[in-house]
Formats: structure tokens, C-alpha cells, sequence
């Protein structure tokens, strides 16, 4: 009997550690992936961060640039950069031919122009004058500097020519090439040049998108919960609705989509592209999110708060506003954040309603054509050039960090503002 | 009390049936309570007891299934008529719980909120003078006085349960009723709530449910006996321990059943 009994015992113990052993490498598997996964993504994204510039000795000819004498600031503004621009990059091989000089223009991005503008109109007393100028390399120099660039394939595999290649090792050598941080790709909009596509419009985008995702959602959302949890009869009709609540919880994001598609372009005439829309359609999606979110903090309540305030006399009213709903803020919040992430992270429906058009301007308001961070992803993974690959995942880390921002947000105020019961 | 050798009625309940759904709970009581009195109602778990208690402040109307027939005159009004204002009732008939359940605010803003909402002070010194009479009255004052913006959950439970009986009271009160008021309570902070509600009796009709035989023989002046929703026997808390009528209230008082 004794015998019996140690043995069930040991059995016991045995399948109590087998237990923790499948639960200890359940979440050493999730670590590892998750831990591959950002890996991956820093070790493909993090030199998107940095920018290749080539330092090209500019000379600021006069006659070049239809300059009169003692220009204004107008006139400079209005000179032809054209002309100095292609001499530099061709002075770069005095003995270049005719369609060296054109590849010698291709290493650079096609704002040379514009930068050495810039550099004139900051100093204007350059006239006349030559100066060593910062000009973005264009992406497939920028990966050959960075290291990411097959130089070995023939040439004619590659886009990168071998003379491109000579000059460019040249510049190197005489430290002509310098890696700076890359500040564009935060200010500039999207392009269809690797080297000048930055997340500006598409950043903006999804702010608009998810402020007008809110403005929409939690009035809406608040309001329904309070009166379903707190007014509403307890009938089959309350039932009725709080199931299809749910269940449009879990429709998947491309049907609204399709509804932003149908009923806000098509019959309202909405402007197509546009963080309103897009924010409408994703307020669609996180309405019912938010909704159980707040029904779930409203019940967390405790009924006795509810019953001492009746107890004094407050109405019904009184008492969901002055104590049930303050009391359930923290819970509704955060369940706002959250779904607001996942209303941020939402590629499907936003591609639906024309947000994936190229949008090379930054938006300044909701009513304006914008991409959003998820989709600007799709966008460049979609791109041939090797130079949006450390794009995509630099994006990816963007949207990462404003998620992890979020959760983070969402966690503070749920501990910090929570009531404890005692 | 006694005007001129008469016992004032405070409240009648006349036939009172309570439903759950279709389970009946209570079955025609018919009680009387004194003004300015201790009543305690007593009776084994789920006698219906508190059901009853409910019924004086119209608080049964949270619950959804509940149903209240009959009369419950209180100043020569029926409180279940379709034109009584629950609100203006719960003013008049405060109610503490069985759990201390204190608002999540300030012990101030506890005390505050009844003369907020009902719109008895005029100034923030009336407020004060209101929140002072009613933690003094409640017997807290002196412990609480230093830290009345401090939150009311922080005290202990005997004291959260005088800062409840001093909320109730803020809004002054005809009536009082009270769900087992110490049930959640240590022996000495039983003493003290004890000690308060014969203080109270002075400005206040009581009504106490209270599972402790022992409390209601303590407390009150009257008792009613209440069994499988039905009340046994009521009448002067002397006469119900002392010297039953009912069998069924000898067995419970000598503790055979309960």
C-alpha cells in the first residue's frame, strides 16, 4: 500500500515537471522567433539610417547660371543650376567622353540640382567661387558604399557600370565619400529614387488617419457602451446587438475596406487617398474593440460603488457620470490605445480606399492624398531597388517603435490611474 | 418614542409581496416601525430580511426581475405610487451596507457628495461645517480630521463602515437603514458602530438587519422575526427574546435553528 502510494506520488511530482519543462520551452520557441524577427529586421534596416553623400568641388560660374551682376535674392532663386551642376559631376573625369559624363551625372540623385541651390542661396558670396558640396549618391552607390552591392556580377547584370564603379572608387580613396545620418528619410516624402524616399507623408498620414480614427470611434464607442452596459434593458434585443458586437469585432479588415470603398467614396464622394477616409473606414474597425473594452471596465466596476450612490439619491445618471465612468476610464483608455495600434498597423482596408497611391507630397491635413506606415511597407517591399530593401525594414522599425510607444502609453495608464478594491 | 403615551409610526408596510422573477420572496408583511427607534429585523440566511429592507428605499428597483407589490407608507405617502421620485426618497432614506463601500475619492468628497447633488450647502464653509457634523456624529471626526483629503478606501473597515453611516447621514435623514452593518466588522469596531447607532436613534429612525442575536437584543427597541419570507412575529425586542408568541421565533432565538 505504502509502495502504491510513493509511487503515485512520484508520478505525480514527474508530470508536474514534465508541465513547467512544455511551458518553459513554449516561450523559449516564442522568444526565439520574436528575437529572430527583430534581429532580422535591425540587421536588414538599420543602415537605411545612414545616407551616402559624394563631396563634389562645385564652381559657382556666373555666366553659367544667366547670373546678372549683383544679383538679388530672386534672381538667385531664379537662376539655371542645370548647366553647373552637370559641369561638376563631368569635371570629375577631365577626360570623360560624352556617355561617361551622362553616367558620371547618374551618381547622383537628380536633386544635385536642387542641393547646390541650396548651397548657394545660404551663402550668396560663392558666386564665382568654387566649393566642395555635399550631393546625394544615388541608391546603388549608397549600397556599394554600404557594402550591400554584388560588385562581382558582369556588368551588364548590374546597373552599376564599371566606370561608375572606377570614379566612384576613386572619390572613396581621396575621402571623397562620407556616410552621414540620414535625416531625409524623416523629412522627405516618398520617391520613386531609393536614395530620396523618406516616411514624411506617409508618417503624417497615419497620424491624421488614427486622430481621426479617434475623433470618430470613441465618442461613439464610449456612448454605447454606457448606455448598453448601464441603461439598456437586459432583453433579447440588447442580446441580439452585444452578440453582432462581437462578431463585428472579428470581421476581417478588408470588408470594411470594401464598405469604406462602397459607401464613403463611391455614394459620399469622399476624397479618395485621404487620412479622413482612411481614418473613417479604421474608426469602423475599432469601434466595436473599444466598445468591449469599456463594456468590460464599466462591469469591472464593483456594484456597490453603483448601489452607495443611489443609496444617497443620486439618479441613475448621476451615478454612471460622477462615479462608474470615471472608475472605468483607465480600462477604457487603454482598451482605446490598443485598438488604435491595431488601427495603425491595418494595411487591407487602407489599400482599399486608395491610400497605396503614390503620394510624393507631405499632407498638412486629413483632407489631403496620403499614404500611412503599413502601407508605405507595402509599397517599397513591393520595389525592385535593392535600396528600398533597408527602407522596408527601417519603416517596419518606425512603425514598431510608435506601436511599442502606444502599448507602452496604454500600460502607464492602466497602472497608474487604476483604482484598487480593497 | 412615545408623544402623549401614542406610538409614532415612522413606516407601514401594508401587504408587501416581493417577486424574483416568478419566485416569490416576501409574502404579505405587514409591519409597523416607531419613529426615532432602533427596529432590527432578524432570521436565519435568505429569509428575506434584507429583501424587506430594500423595499424602504426603493432599492430593489436595481434589480431587474424584482417586483414590489403592496403599500409602504412613509409620512402619509405610498412610496410605491408611480408619482413617488426615488431620488427625493433616498434622500430622505439613507442606507448603509453590509460592506463598508466607501467611493474611491477623498474622505471629504465621500461626505461632500449627497449635499452636492442635493444642493444643501451654499459655500464651501457650509460644506466644511456639513462634512465636520456628519464625521462627528458618526464618531471619526477625531481620528480622520487631519487627513480628510486623503482617500476614504485607506482606513480601516470599521472605519470606512463610520465614514458609510457618516455619508448617509450628511443629507440628514429621517430614516436609516442598515444591511448587517457589522457583519464585516472586528468585535471592537462592532462595539463602536453598536455604540453609534443608539446615538444616532435620537434625530434618526433605524432600521438594522442583523444576523447576531445577540446585536439586536443590543441595539434595538423593537424586533421583527422573519422566516422563508414570511414575518413570524414583530413587536418589542424585550418580548421577542424574552417571551415569544411563535414557536418557530422561540426555536430561532434559543438557536435550534438559523
Amino acid at each position: 500500500m505504502n509502495k502504491k502510494k510513493e509511487q503515485l506520488l512520484n508520478k505525480r511530482y514527474k508530470a508536474e515537471k514534465r508541465f513547467r519543462l512544455y511551458g518553459q520551452s513554449a516561450i523559449f520557441m516564442a522568444l526565439l522567433f520574436l528575437i529572430i524577427f527583430i534581429f532580422k529586421i535591425f540587421s536588414t534596416g538599420y543602415s537605411a539610417f545612414q545616407k551616402t553623400w559624394l563631396i563634389v568641388p562645385v564652381t559657382f560660374d556666373a555666366e553659367l547660371m544667366m547670373l546678372e551682376q549683383n544679383p538679388s535674392k530672386e534672381d538667385l532663386k531664379d537662376a539655371d543650376y542645370y548647366d553647373i551642376a552637370l559641369k561638376s559631376m563631368a569635371d570629375l573625369d577631365p577626360n570623360a567622353n560624352e556617355n561617361q559624363e551622362n553616367e558620371l551625372k547618374r551618381m547622383v540623385s537628380y536633386f544635385f540640382e536642387r542641393e547646390i541651390k541650396r548651397e548657394l542661396l545660404n551663402d550668396p558670396s560663392l558666386i564665382g567661387k568654387t566649393k566642395d558640396v555635399y550631393l546625394t549618391a544615388s541608391d546603388d552607390l549608397d549600397q556599394v558604399f554600404k557594402g550591400n552591392y554584388p560588385r562581382d556580377l558582369p556588368e551588364d547584370q548590374r546597373r552599376v557600370t564599371d566606370y561608375q564603379l572606377k570614379i566612384f572608387d576613386q572619390l572613396v580613396e581621396l575621402g571623397k565619400v562620407e556616410s552621414k545620418f540620414n535625416l531625409s528619410f524623416f523629412t522627405y516624402p516618398d520617391s520613386r529614387e531609393a536614395e530620396l524616399a523618406g516616411i514624411a507623408s506617409s508618417f503624417m498620414g497615419s497620424i491624421f488617419s488614427i486622430l481621426v480614427c479617434l475623433m470618430i470611434a470613441f465618442p461613439v464607442a464610449v456612448l454605447a457602451a454606457i448606455y448598453l452596459e448601464e441603461f439598456a434593458p437586459k432583453n433579447r434585443f440588447t442580446d441580439f446587438i452585444e452578440v453582432n458586437i462581437n462578431n463585428l469585432a472579428a470581421v476581417p479588415s478588408i470588408v470594411f475596406g470594401l464598405l469604406g470603398l462602397g459607401i464613403l467614396l463611391a455614394v459620399f464622394q469622399l476624397p479618395r487617398s485621404t487620412p479622413l477616409v482612411g481614418g473613417i473606414t479604421l474608426s469602423l474597425m475599432t469601434l466595436p474593440t473599444i466598445i468591449i473594452a469599456c463594456r468590460a471596465s464599466l462591469k469591472a466596476v464593483p456594484p456597490s460603488i453603483r448601489e452607495a450612490a443611489l443609496a444617497m439619491g443620486a439618479s441613475k445618471m448621476q451615478t454612471t457620470m460622477h462615479h462608474t465612468v470615471p472608475l472605468s476610464m483607465p480600462g477604457t483608455l487603454s482598451g482605446t490605445i490598443i485598438g488604435l495600434a491595431q488601427a495603425l498597423g491595418e494595411t487591407a482596408p487602407l489599400i482599399l480606399i486608395g491610400m497605396v497611391a503614390f503620394v510624393n507630397t507631405i499632407p498638412g491635413s486629413p483632407l489631403d492624398p496620403a499614404a500611412s506606415l503599413p502601407v508605405q511597407i507595402y509599397i517599397w517591399a513591393e520595389s525592385a531597388e535593392r535600396g528600398f530593401v533597408e527602407k522596408v525594414s527601417a519603416c517596419i522599425m518606425v512603425l514598431l517603435g510608435f506601436l511599442i510607444i502606444m502599448n507602452l502609453f496604454a500600460q502607464i495608464i492602466r497602472h497608474k490611474f487604476e483604482k484598487k478594491w480593497s | 418614542m412615545k408623544k402623549n403615551g401614542v406610538k409614532m409610526i415612522k413606516i407601514s408596510s401594508k401587504n408587501v409581496d416581493v417577486f424574483y422573477g416568478k419566485k416569490q420572496a416576501l409574502f404579505n408583511i405587514n409591519l409597523d416601525i416607531e419613529e426615532n427607534q432602533v427596529t432590527a429585523l432578524i432570521g436565519p440566511s435568505g429569509c428575506g430580511k434584507s429583501t424587506f429592507l430594500r423595499c424602504l428605499n426603493r432599492m430593489n428597483d436595481v434589480i431587474d426581475i424584482c417586483r414590489v407589490k403592496g403599500q409602504i407608507i412613509i409620512n402619509d405617502f405610498d412610496i410605491n405610487d408611480k408619482s413617488c421620485d426615488v431620488v427625493r426618497l433616498r434622500e430622505k432614506i439613507g442606507m448603509v451596507f453590509q460592506k463598508p463601500n466607501p467611493f474611491p475619492k477623498t474622505i471629504y468628497e465621500n461626505i461632500s457628495y449627497g449635499p452636492t447633488i442635493h444642493g444643501m450647502a451654499q459655500s464651501k464653509n457650509e460644506m466644511d461645517e456639513i462634512v465636520e457634523t456628519s464625521l462627528k456624529k458618526a464618531a471619526l471626526w477625531e481620528e480622520v480630521q487631519d487627513r480628510l483629503h486623503e482617500p476614504g478606501t485607506g482606513l480601516s473597515g470599521g472605519q470606512q463602515q463610520r465614514l458609510c453611516i457618516a455619508r448617509a447621514i450628511s443629507v440628514k435623514p429621517e430614516v436609516i437603514l442598515m444591511d448587517e452593518p457589522c457583519s464585516a466588522l472586528d468585535p471592537i469596531a462592532t462595539a463602536q458602530i453598536e455604540e453609534l447607532i443608539d446615538e444616532l436613534k435620537k434625530d434618526h429612525t433605524i432600521i438594522i438587519v442583523t444576523h447576531s442575536m445577540a446585536q439586536a437584543a443590543r441595539v434595538s427597541q423593537n424586533t421583527g422575526f422573519f422566516h422563508l419570507g414570511e414575518l413570524i412575529e414583530h413587536g418589542s425586542t424585550d418580548k421577542i427574546f424574552k417571551n415569544p408568541e411563535n414557536k418557530k421565533t422561540q426555536d430561532y432565538i434559543t438557536g435550534r435553528f438559523g
